[in-house]
C-alpha cells in the first residue's frame, strides 16, 4: 500500500536487487569444484560430530553397563559403591520434571501469547523482547545463585524440591517463551482475521484459531526446554542439593538429590567403582532425556495429522 | 481496454436486467452504509483522504483502481478490522442502517456479525468443512447439533457448494480446491446470518472457471445481501456489481451505476483509469 506512493524508485530498486542476485548466483555454477570442497568439508564435519558422540556414550554405556541393573534402580546411594543406587536421584529428577512443567509451561506459554496476541507492538514490548532473549544466554549458575537467595533463604523453602524446581523454572522461562512466540508467529495471518470478521473475540480467535496451529511448534520447544532441564546439575548444585539424600521426595518441601547431582557426586570420589555407577547414572539420564525428544517427536507428528 | 469493459459489459446486461434499468434505480435505493468525510492513516501516512460515499442496500457495489489506492482499506474500515493495525488512526463517520460504527461503545462482535468478509486468500480454518461453516454460529453460542447442521446445510447450499461436499463434511476442509476453499469462506460468512458481505478481491487468487462461479455466486447472492467487492478486474467490476466507484490515491473519483462509469464516466481520471492510459 505505502509502496505505491514511490512506484518509480521500489521499481529501480527490485531491478536493481535482480540484477545483483543472478551475478552472485552465476559463480556457484561456473566454479563447481568450490561447491564440492565445500559439501566434502561439510560431510567430514557432521560425520565427525557423529563419531565423537558415539564413542562418548558408548563409552558410557559400556562403563556403567555392569552396574545397570534392577537394584541400582531401587537403591539409596551407599557408601559401597556396589550396594549404591539410584532411586533417590530419579525420583527427585522426576519430582523437579513435572514440577517445572507445572510451573513454566502455563506462565510461558501465557507470556508469549500476551507478547504475541495481545501487548501493543511499542518500545515496551521491545524492550520485554531484548530482555527474555538476554535471560536466555544466562549461564545457569547465576539462576542457581537467584534461587538460593529467594527461595531458599527469603521465602524459606530451604533445600527442597520446590526451591529446586521453581529456579529450574525460571531456567527454562525465557526458552519456553521464545519457543511459543515463535511457534505463534508461523501462525497464518488469515486463521486469526477469519475468526475475527466472523465476530470472534480475541480470547476466541486465540483459543479457538491461533493456539492450536502453533502447538506443535510450543509442544516442541517446551519439551526440548524440559529436557535441558533436567540435565541441569549447576544450578541445583549452587541451591545446595549437593548432599547425602536417602529418601524419596514426599513433599514440596522434601530434600532432593537429581540424576546429574548424584552422578556428579559420584565422579568426584577417587574410587573407580563410583565412576562406573556415575556412568550408570548418565546413561539412565540420558534415557530419560531420549524418551522427553520422542515424546516431543510424537505429540509434533500427531498434531500436525490432525491439523490436515 | 475500454473497449473491451464496455463489450463486456454490453454482453452480460441480458443477465442483469434489473442493474442495467438505469442510473435512477441504482443511485435511488436504500443506503445500506453511509460514510462520510472518513479519513483514515497509518503513522503519518495518510491512506485515505476524506471520504463520503453511499452504498446501496441488496445491490453489488463494486470498487475499482489501482494497486495502493485504498480500495482494500476502505473496505475494511466498513467491519472495523483495520483497528488490528497499530498506528491506524481513523476519523469521519460510517453508519450503517444510521448506526454508526464508530461510536464509543459499539459492540464490535455484534458489528462482524452484520458486516461479514470474505478474504483475497482463501482462509479456510485448518478443521472440517462442517466446522468451518458451523464456527460462526458457535462462537457466537450456538450449541444445538440439529440446528448447526441445518445451517451449515443452508450456508453450502446458498454459497453453491453443498452438492460437492454433502458426502465429506468431516473432511478436511483444506483438502477442497481454491475455488470450493474461497466458497467454503463464503458459506463461512453467511453462517452468521450477515447483512453485508464485504469481498476483497475473492477471485483474485482463482482460475477462469472458478472465478466464473464466484461471479455468479455474487450475482445470486446480491437479492438477499448489501454485497461491496473489490477488484482489480474491471471486467468483473462491470460484470457482476450494480454500481461502481473508482478510487485513486487515497481519494473516492467517482461513484455511480455501473453502467454510466464504464461507459460515460464523468471524470477524467476515471476515464484515463478503465480506457488502460494508467493503473
Amino acid at each position: 500500500m505505502r509502496a505505491s506512493s514511490l512506484p518509480e524508485v521500489t521499481a529501480t530498486q527490485v531491478a536493481d536487487q535482480s540484477i545483483v542476485k543472478a551475478r552472485s548466483s552465476r559463480p556457484a555454477l561456473a566454479q563447481p569444484w568450490s561447491e564440492l570442497v565445500f559439501v566434502l568439508l561439510a560431510r567430514t564435519i557432521i560425520v565427525s560430530a557423529l563419531c565423537i558422540l558415539v564413542v562418548l556414550v558408548g563409552s558410557i554405556i559400556v562403563d556403567g553397563a555392569a552396574r545397570l541393573t534392577w537394584s541400582f534402580l531401587t537403591s539409596f546411594p551407599s557408601r559401597k559403591a556396589e550396594n549404591a543406587g539410584i532411586l533417590a536421584a530419579w525420583t527427585g529428577s522426576l519430582w523437579l520434571l513435572v514440577l517445572t512443567v507445572v510451573f513454566a509451561l502455563p506462565v510461558g506459554v501465557g507470556a508469549a501469547v500476551y507478547l504475541e496476541e495481545y501487548a501493543e507492538k511499542g518500545r515496551f514490548a521491545r524492550l520485554v523482547e531484548l530482555c527474555i532473549a538476554n535471560l536466555a544466554g544466562v549461564p545457569s549458575v547465576i539462576y542457581g545463585l537467584l534461587g538460593l537467595q529467594v527461595f531458599v533463604r527469603a521465602l524459606y523453602f530451604e533445600r527442597s524440591v520446590l526451591s529446586g524446581a521453581l529456579t529450574l523454572s525460571l531456567l527454562v522461562l525465557p526458552i519456553i517463551i521464545m519457543a511459543s512466540r515463535e511457534a505463534l508467529r508461523t501462525v497464518p495471518k488469515g486463521y486469526r482475521e477469519g475468526a475475527l470478521a466472523l465476530g470472534a473475540t480475541r480470547w476466541q480467535t486465540t483459543y479457538s484459531q491461533v493456539l492450536p496451529a502453533a502447538l506443535p511448534g510450543i509442544a516442541t520447544g517446551c519439551i526440548l526446554a524440559f529436557s535441558r532441564a533436567i540435565g541441569e546439575t549447576a544450578p541445583l548444585v549452587t541451591l545446595g542439593a549437593l548432599t547425602y539424600v536417602a529418601r524419596v521426595p514426599d513433599s514440596l518441601f522434601a530434600a532432593f538429590t537429581a540424576l546429574p547431582i548424584q552422578a556428579f557426586n559420584w565422579l568426584s570420589r577417587p574410587q573407580p567403582e563410583f565412576h562406573m555407577n556415575a556412568a550408570a547414572a548418565i546413561t539412565v539420564l540420558l534415557v530419560l532425556m531420549l524418551a522427553l525428544n520422542v515424546v516431543a517427536i510424537v505429540l509434533r507428528t500427531r498434531f500436525q495429522k490432525r491439523q490436515r | 481496454m475500454g473497449t473491451s469493459v464496455a463489450q463486456t459489459f454490453n454482453s452480460t446486461q441480458v443477465g442483469h436486467e434489473q442493474s442495467g434499468a438505469g442510473v435512477e434505480v441504482a443511485m435511488n435505493a436504500v443506503t445500506k452504509v453511509r460514510v462520510e468525510k472518513l479519513e483514515l492513516s497509518y503513522g503519518t501516512y495518510k491512506a485515505l483522504h476524506g471520504i463520503s460515499i453511499k452504498i446501496p442496500a441488496k445491490q453489488v457495489t463494486a470498487f475499482i483502481g489501482p494497486s495502493g489506492c485504498g480500495k482494500s482499506t476502505f473496505l475494511r474500515t466498513m467491519n472495523r478490522m483495520n483497528d488490528l493495525i497499530p498506528g491506524v488512526s481513523i476519523s469521519g463517520s460510517v453508519h450503517i442502517d444510521e448506526q454508526d460504527i464508530y461510536a464509543p461503545g459499539i459492540d464490535l462482535i455484534e458489528l462482524r456479525k452484520r458486516v461479514g468478509m470474505v478474504f483475497q486468500k482463501s482462509n479456510p480454518f485448518p478443521k472440517s468443512i462442517f466446522d468451518n461453516v458451523a464456527y460462526g454460529p458457535r462462537i457466537h453460542g450456538l450449541r444445538n447439533r440439529d440446528e448447526l447442521a441445518a445451517i451449515v446445510q443452508k450456508s453450502l447450499e446458498r454459497a453453491d457448494l453443498w452438492r460437492e461436499v454433502r458426502d465429506r463434511l468431516h473432511t478436511s476442509a483444506l483438502d477442497l480446491s481454491g475455488g470450493q476453499q474461497q466458497r467454503l469462506c463464503i458459506a463461512r460468512a453467511l453462517a452468521v446470518n450477515p447483512e453485508v458481505l464485504l469481498m476483497d478481491e475473492p477471485a483474485s487468487a482463482l482460475d477462469p472457471r472458478s472465478t466464473a462461479k464466484i461471479e455468479e455466486l455474487i450475482g445470486e447472492l446480491r437479492s438477499d445481501y448489501t454485497i461491496v467487492i473489490v477488484t482489480h478486474n474491471m471486467q468483473q467490476a462491470a460484470r457482476v456489481s450494480d454500481t461502481t466507484a473508482f478510487f485513486y490515491e487515497g481519494n473516492l473519483i467517482e461513484h455511480g451505476p455501473t453502467k454510466q462509469l464504464f461507459t460515460k464516466p464523468t471524470e477524467k481520471q476515471t476515464e484515463d483509469y478503465i480506457t488502460g492510459r494508467f493503473g
